[in-house]
């Protein structure tokens, strides 16, 4: 796995609460059986005013300029800032696939659903909870501000503004050292084997019903 | 100490613990469906692994298969790749599938517990959200993505950090014509959907004890719509008799030895959560949802909320988007709304007793010539064979509906069951998102009962108040 260490990136600002999963990549697209090649369909259906199709070219396909993505000011961000319970919906993982592949390596959001920001680490992409008032204040210095980049220190667990405010983040030991190290954590289980094996001899004899 | 359901299958489950309050939980049952699986055998390829206990996983394609003709396989290309992968992948690693043409095929989470592949106080994962569903036997089960898929192919195992735990109790005699799906929806619309969040809830009370094994696993099916990690109902009587003579559950006297320790299978009374909430069921009415997330969800009398009345700027956003994007207008009356299409089906509701309830409804009655079509999709091969010995079928076709081959179908409409932009449906399914059902498509998430109901009269109505025939 790749690592995570610190990033800085232009922000571009979602201000939508309860993004699901279906929004961020419409099923149609989940037929695919890779991992890449998602980035085109990122937010299809508010992006573009067709329906999209796996597959399909998407150089031109008619664009709804109103959204968020299509404006100018935001191409090449690589940080995006989210509302409420950004990722709920469906365990897919061709969501964080399609926000890594279009360029997010990076989500910050007052809270976001359980399997989606699990699916993130697995992905390399950070997601960082940060308290409301201070989404509030990050989205308002975003959209007044062209070219509004924020720095991401994972080490440090911080976020820093352009005029070097910081906001410290939470996130969970393990998950950090397996970011900053780009662990493998099939890997890492698999060191455990043993343990496993002796786990798996006790219950059959609980348990036999199990197996 | 006291512990709770949650905690008891968890601390059997604990493989290891790690310093930073992490497990490393094991698995027990790993189900497998097309759409999130063949990247994670692609991992297990490219990095030379087996999966670690191939009898642990058992698999069967939902998502993508077509409810007619399935004599002609898969038209869409696309679809047929990653079905077909389902199969080589299973027979390349030894692990069992129910193909498409097996009477076992159907939608997952429905398979699972029909044959017994669920079981009281084991862990259940499946690369899908609706893998709560399993929570309804005392089970830990949860839906997890694609690498952690791989993941548990693998080692048999996840790492997890434990979550808190909720319980929700609904106390009281459930009124007439109020089901699973109504009491699920109704704790949506309370609690929100991110209300779960960080939780695992276990639902209890008189009123969920009074359910059937089906009612309560559409409780738990939608837990992940509160945005739990799982939920879970106590083991009783109840979820025994449904589980003794499956294929897949213990036989002989193993069988006497599993039921003692199921027996087990409940918050011990003293226990404590993290969260409680008590709720009443006579408060519980048909539930309908206008909105574009299940927790905008109302009683059937009720009209279309003012963006005016929202709580706060999110909630009034949220509610104008969601009016725009459903083609409402507040103030009216949900009677009043007219529907286009019906769906009846899904991990939610498309067991035996779903339609069961439905078919009541529609007996003696034919579709209102408004509705250009109501498609009945049984869960699996095994509740089709069942409904059509109970008649079920030719009830639905003499009310002018459509009898379908099992699968997720109209739910996500990956296959080609699905909405056209504009048209409105009422769906026993569990997300009514902009787009699940077809892009630009309006879902109204309602119970069996209540979709059966507003494909006859073109409009919901209040179930309670219907004549049977
Ligand atoms: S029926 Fe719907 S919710 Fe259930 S597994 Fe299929 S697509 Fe998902």
């Amino acid at each position: 796995m790749q690592a995570f260490t610190t990033m800085k990136g232009l922000v571009a600002p979602l201000d939508r609460a309860n993004v699901d999963t279906d929004a961020i990549i419409p099923k149609q697209f989940l037929k695919s059986i890779k991992r890449t090649g998602y980035g085109p369909f990122l937010f299809d259906e508010w992006r573009y005013e067709d329906v999209g199709q796996p597959e399909m070219d998407c150089t031109n396909r008619p664009l709804r300029s109103e959204f968020l993505l299509n404006q100018p000011r935001y191409q090449g961000a690589t940080v995006l800032l989210a509302r409420e319970n950004f990722g709920c919906g469906s365990s897919r993982e061709h969501a964080p696939w399609a926000l890594l592949d279009y360029g997010f390596r990076c989500i910050i959001a007052p809270s976001f659903a359980d399997i989606f920001y699990n699916n993130c680490f697995k992905n390399v992409i950070l997601p960082i909870v940060l308290d409301g008032r201070i989404m509030d204040a990050l989205f308002a210095e975003c959209t007044a501000t062209e070219g509004y980049s924020l720095g991401i220190d994972l080490q440090a667990q911080r976020v820093v503004t352009p005029s070097r405010e910081g906001f410290s983040f939470d996130v969970d030991a393990f998950r950090k050292q397996c970011l900053l190290n780009g662990l493998d954590d099939i890997d890492l289980t698999l060191q455990e084997s043993a343990v496993i094996q002796s786990y798996e001899t006790r219950r059959k004899s609980e348990a036999p019903w199990l197996f | 100490m006291a512990k709770t359901l949650f905690d008891k299958v968890w601390d059997q489950h604990v493989v290891k613990a790690n310093d930073d309050g992490s497990v490393l939980l094991y698995i027990d049952r790993h189900l497998v469906h097309e759409v999130t699986s063949p990247q994670a055998f692609e991992g297990l390829r490219l990095a030379g692994r087996k999966p670690w206990r191939v009898s642990a996983a058992v698999a069967t394609p939902d998502h993508n298969v077509p409810t007619i003709d399935r004599a002609r396989g898969i038209e869409d290309p696309i679809s047929r790749i990653q079905v077909e992968a389902l199969a080589a992948n299973c027979k390349e690693f030894g692990i069992t599938e129910f193909g498409m043409d097996d009477i076992r095929q159907g939608v997952v989470h429905v398979v699972g517990p029909e044959q017994g592949l669920t079981l009281p106080g084991m862990t259940v994962v499946c690369g899908d959200s609706h893998t709560a569903t399993h929570g309804a036997f005392g089970a830990i089960a949860m839906g997890i993505g694609t690498s952690e898929v791989e993941h548990v192919l693998a080692t048999q195992c996840l790492i997890q950090k434990k979550p808190k735990v909720m319980r929700i109790s609904v106390e009281g005699e459930l009124p007439a014509g109020i089901t699973g799906k109504d009491i699920v929806l109704y704790i949506i619309g309370k609690i929100g959907t991110a209300g779960g969040t960080g939780y695992a809830i276990e639902f209890a009370g008189s009123a969920i004890r009074a359910l059937s094994m089906e009612g309560r696993m559409s409780v738990c099916n939608m837990a992940i719509e509160a945005g739990a990690r799982c939920g879970m109902i106590a083991v009783d009587d109840v979820t025994l008799d449904y589980v003794k003579g499956r294929p897949f559950a213990p036989t002989g006297e193993q069988c006497g030895v599993a039921e003692a320790v199921w027996r087990e299978l409940h918050s011990d009374s003293d226990a404590k959560f993290d969260h409680e909430i008590v709720l009443d069921a006579a408060d519980i009415a048909p539930q309908v949802s206008w909105g574009t997330s299940p927790e905008m969800v109302l009683p059937v009398s009720a009209s279309i909320p003012d963006t005016a009345d929202a709580r706060d700027a999110t909630q009034k956003q949220g509610w104008s988007r969601a009016l725009e994007y459903m083609g409402l207008e507040a103030g009216t009356a949900i009677e009043a709304i007219r529907v286009d299409k019906v769906f009846i089906g899904s991990c939610t509701n498309g067991r035996i007793e779903d339609f069961r309830e439905a078919a009541k409804v529609a007996t003696g009655y034919r579709m209102a010539a408004s509705v250009k079509l109501t498609m009945v999709v049984p869960g699996s091969g095994l509740v089709k064979k069942q409904a059509e010995e109970e008649g079920l079928d030719r009830v639905f076709i003499a009310a002018g509906f459509e009898w379908r081959e099992p699968g997720c179908s109209m739910c996500l409409a990956m296959n080609a069951d699905r909405l056209e932009s504009g048209e409105r449906c009422a769906s026993t399914s569990n997300r009514n998102f902009e787009g699940r059902q077809g892009a630009g498509g309006r879902t109204h998430l309602v119970s069996p009962a209540m979709a059966a109901a507003a494909a006859i009269k073109g409009h919901f109505v209040d179930v309670r108040n219907w004549k049977f025939r």
